[in-house]
């Protein structure tokens, strides 16, 4: 299978301006790369970069050096160092990213933001909503919070209405963000089944798992990230 | 010439009581307005003795035009003998000395407040107009550095929504007289506060009109047969006022009607507001349904002695 | 349609530098503002932020500097070679902006509906029909009830005023709206209802909008892009989410950290 994302070199670290200008290392020299059909988990414990990787992935954080490859058929397109709306473009055709925190929008319903996604990617609003009803289904949100904002959502609904919203749409390559943290075992198994579709669609697949059985049912590789912990500054 | 203008030949007054620099300056006002119609031109204006309101600008501008072969005729509110047009009439008569008339076809200028004459206007008249605010946008904008860049631009949507705001507020364009129009296909300028009745005779007029705003000093000038279109919408056209009756004294159809009270019962009529008008229909042999009536016959009197 | 695949800036602004006698108002900004897209300059009071919004928008001659436009026709004009006449045309056909206060992007005196019909009128529009149900209609788009389109704004709440001077701008279909801390100045509750319908307009019709604000939470929802001002400068540019998410310069770290977490 053709390789989808190449992470060449890539180091980060943050400089604390508000105390002091201390710089916090958090990765160095991350190389891997991760193939389509591929679902690459990041291990190692809290606070070894795993999320600040996705994250740069994704565009959100920046990169300090190397450089973050996608392909996209022919082209290919390094995130590091791509213009603003080069990323916004990416964000909407190329990279998914499913968060555990859903980032609600005030007067939207439900299945609105879940079928979002779709409608930017040029699906009619009527399919887009059907295709949403019926994942929100498949994650057992109640029928009668779809056409409810979620910001009055418990926690779990919150959390599932966004992984809906991540697994909607097609997007080439995915991010997970602990998608399965706190889910019940029948909510976990819903993900894991949406994870295995994706790949048989080719989806390459990042993922940060902290839950064993899930991450052992979809993990086709584990990468350590402590091999890429950077040097604490002197 | 009567004792006043004599008086002036002895140093005291100059002819129609302005120097001669004053006029020469509002007359090459009036050119320029002449020039580009319906456009508003600064001018210097005076001090008159008489109060802003009285019709400064139009005295102005009667004065720098008048020669001494002409004869004037002052009307106020269509009315030759209200105080305004007496107080004016006398002030012409004293300081130029000229022939004054009520009647219509022989007055070679005719200064107004506020009405156009039934009767038409040939090319030998100007008809000089007394002008409050000359400017049109000016209820919509107050700031005078903008109302001239909105007039230089044609950028003229705001006189619209004056317009729209009164069909919303009454169902229809309310706004009766001060009936904003536009001069030559350019300049939005304001008739004065003549009743739109009036505004189809601005158009194509064969007389010279010639606007004074003394206090906001400033004069503009339509030439003869200029094309002036009052501003409407094209589902709310313009439309002038109808009277469903003719005119109580004469019968005039089609001519614009006071109300006048008649005694303290509610009784009442309608008649020309076109006084000289409606005389010289009466001295014709036309009758209104109330011409017989005393309390009107009072109203109508007989005035002919007077002109004289 | 996605957004992000113009192959041409709408607005290119070039070394934009505005000084008031010897200070600096905003000093050499340059960007590129692209077809749908919604940039936030933030910052604090006095960090030049609307002195620049006013430079890009033509209501402040910069001192300094180009700014170019993509007018409808195609071509890319420079905004201060562009005749009064073409200015102003441009102001209220294809650009927009909406005031911090309301008062001073409506007519207080003249019904909602004529202050929403105001451009119609002023390029041209004689139907009255017509422009009463254009003005309706979009009364309607930003929730202000039909039975208020008599009204005077003088009786709407800040709320509905501005949700009035937004309608008003957008009627002629601009292509670009600038923004004043529109949703300064109102209770928090009245805000998130004009945030989210400023949302779903600038979605709904493509709209690029150059907003200043000094609330992140503003900016955070409705922009593609940020540029942090302070003491006239740009010092910090870039996505939205990565500026506020991962800011690097001091100052923005110590914006970004001022927010107040609910």
């Amino acid at each position: 299978m053709p390789v989808r994302l190449y992470l060449n070199n890539v180091g980060k670290s943050f400089t604390m301006h508000l105390q002091g200008g201390s710089v916090i290392p958090v990765v160095d020299k991350v190389e891997f790369s991760v193939n389509a059909g591929e679902c690459a988990v990041l291990g190692g414990p809290s606070g070894a970069g795993k999320s600040s990787i996705l994250k740069m992935i994704y565009g959100n954080y920046r990169c300090d050096q190397g450089q973050i490859l996608v392909t996209i058929g022919d082209e290919i397109i390094n995130v590091a160092g791509a213009e603003p709306r080069r990323i916004l473009k990416l964000r909407e055709d190329t990279i998914g990213y499913v968060s555990q925190f859903l980032r609600t929008i005030p007067r939207v319903s439900a299945e609105d933001v879940v079928a979002e996604p779709l409608v930017a990617q040029g699906t009619s609003e009527e399919e887009a909503v059907e295709k949403a009803r019926s994942l929100l289904t498949r994650l057992n949100v109640p029928e009668r919070l779809w056409t409810l904002p979620p910001a009055t959502f418990s926690g779990g609904e919150q959390q599932r209405v966004n992984i809906a919203r991540g697994f909607i749409a097609h997007y080439p390559i995915l991010l997970l963000d602990e998608p399965t943290a706190s889910l019940d075992a029948a909510n976990r198994a819903v993900v894991v089944r949406l994870v295995q579709e994706k790949k048989e669609q080719g989806v390459a697949m990042v993922g940060i798992l902290h839950d064993q059985d899930v991450r052992e049912e979809i993990a086709d590789r584990i990468i350590d990230v402590t091999g890429f912990a950077a040097e604490v500054a002197a | 010439m009567n004792d006043t203008a004599e008086i002036y030949d002895q140093g005291e007054y100059n002819f129609a009581y302005l120097d001669e620099q004053t006029k020469r300056m509002i007359r090459r006002a009036i050119l320029k307005g002449i020039a580009i119609p319906g456009y508003q031109v600064p001018f210097a204006s005076r001090e008159m003795p008489m109060p802003y309101g009285w019709g400064t600008g139009g005295v102005q501008v009667t004065a720098s035009i008048l020669g001494r072969d002409d004869c004037l005729k002052m009307i106020d509110q269509g009315s030759d003998d209200t105080t305004n047009a007496v107080s004016l009439r006398g002030f012409f008569e004293k300081t130029a000395g000229i022939r004054t008339t009520y009647e219509t076809s022989e007055a070679t200028v005719i200064q107004t407040r506020h009405r156009i004459p039934e009767k038409t206007l040939t090319e030998d008249q100007i008809l000089v107009f007394q002008v409050p605010i000359p400017e049109p946008l000016r209820f919509l904008e107050p700031r005078e550095t903008e109302t001239r860049k909105m007039h230089a631009l044609e950028d003229y949507g705001l006189m619209h929504v004056k317009l729209y705001e009164d069909i919303a507020k009454n169902g229809h364009i309310a706004t009766t007289y001060a009936y904003p129009v536009k001069v030559n296909d350019r300049y939005v300028m304001d008739p004065s506060p003549t009743p739109k009745f009036d505004n189809p005779k601005i158009d194509e007029m064969a007389a010279l009109q010639l606007y004074g705003a003394g206090r906001e000093k400033r004069i503009y000038a339509i030439p003869p047969y200029t094309r002036v279109k009052s501003l409407d919408f094209e589902d709310y056209p313009f439309e002038v006022q109808k009277f469903d009756k003719p005119c109580g004294l004469c019968g005039a159809e089609d001519v614009y009607l006071d109300e006048v009270i008649l005694d303290d019962r509610g009784g009442r009529m309608f008649v020309c507001s076109d006084s000289d008008f409606c005389e010289e229909r009466r001295a014709a042999g036309h009758a209104g349904p109330m011409a017989a009536d005393p309390a009107a016959l009072q109203i109508g009197g007989n005035t002919q002695g007077e002109t004289a | 349609m996605s957004l992000f695949q113009a192959d041409e800036p709408l607005l290119q602004v070039h070394n934009v530098t505005r000084y008031y006698g010897d200070r600096v108002g905003c000093a050499d900004v340059s960007f590129d503002l692209w077809p749908g897209e919604v940039l936030a300059i933030v910052g604090e009071s006095g960090s030049g932020k609307t002195t620049l919004l006013n430079c890009l928008s033509t209501r402040l001659a910069p001192t300094a500097g180009a700014i170019e436009y993509r007018m409808r026709d195609g071509s890319m004009r420079n905004l201060y070679q562009l005749s009064e006449a073409e200015r102003r045309l441009l102001m209220r056909t294809d650009w927009g902006f909406v005031h911090q206060n309301a008062a001073d992007g409506l007519r207080m005196n003249v019904s909602a509906g004529a202050n929403v019909g105001e451009r119609l009128m002023a390029v041209g529009d004689r139907h009255y029909g017509n422009i009463r149900s254009t003005a309706d209609a979009w009364l309607g788009r930003v929730e202000i009830d039909s039975d208020r389109i008599d009204d005077d704004p003088r009786s709407f709440s800040g709320g509905m005023r501005q949700r009035l001077q937004i309608a008003r701008n957008l009627v002629t279909r601009p292509r670009l709206v600038f923004m004043d801390e529109p949703t300064g100045g109102l209770d928090v509750s009245v805000q998130a209802r004009l945030l989210d319908l400023l949302r779903r307009l600038v979605a709904d019709l493509g709209l690029s909008v150059v907003i200043v604000t000094h609330d992140l939470a503003v900016a955070r929802l409705l922009s593609h892009r940020i540029m942090v001002m302070r003491h006239g400068n740009v010092i910090e540019a870039g996505l939205t989410d990565q500026v506020l998410d991962d800011p690097r310069e001091p100052y923005s770290q110590l914006l970004v950290s001022s927010i107040l977490q609910v």
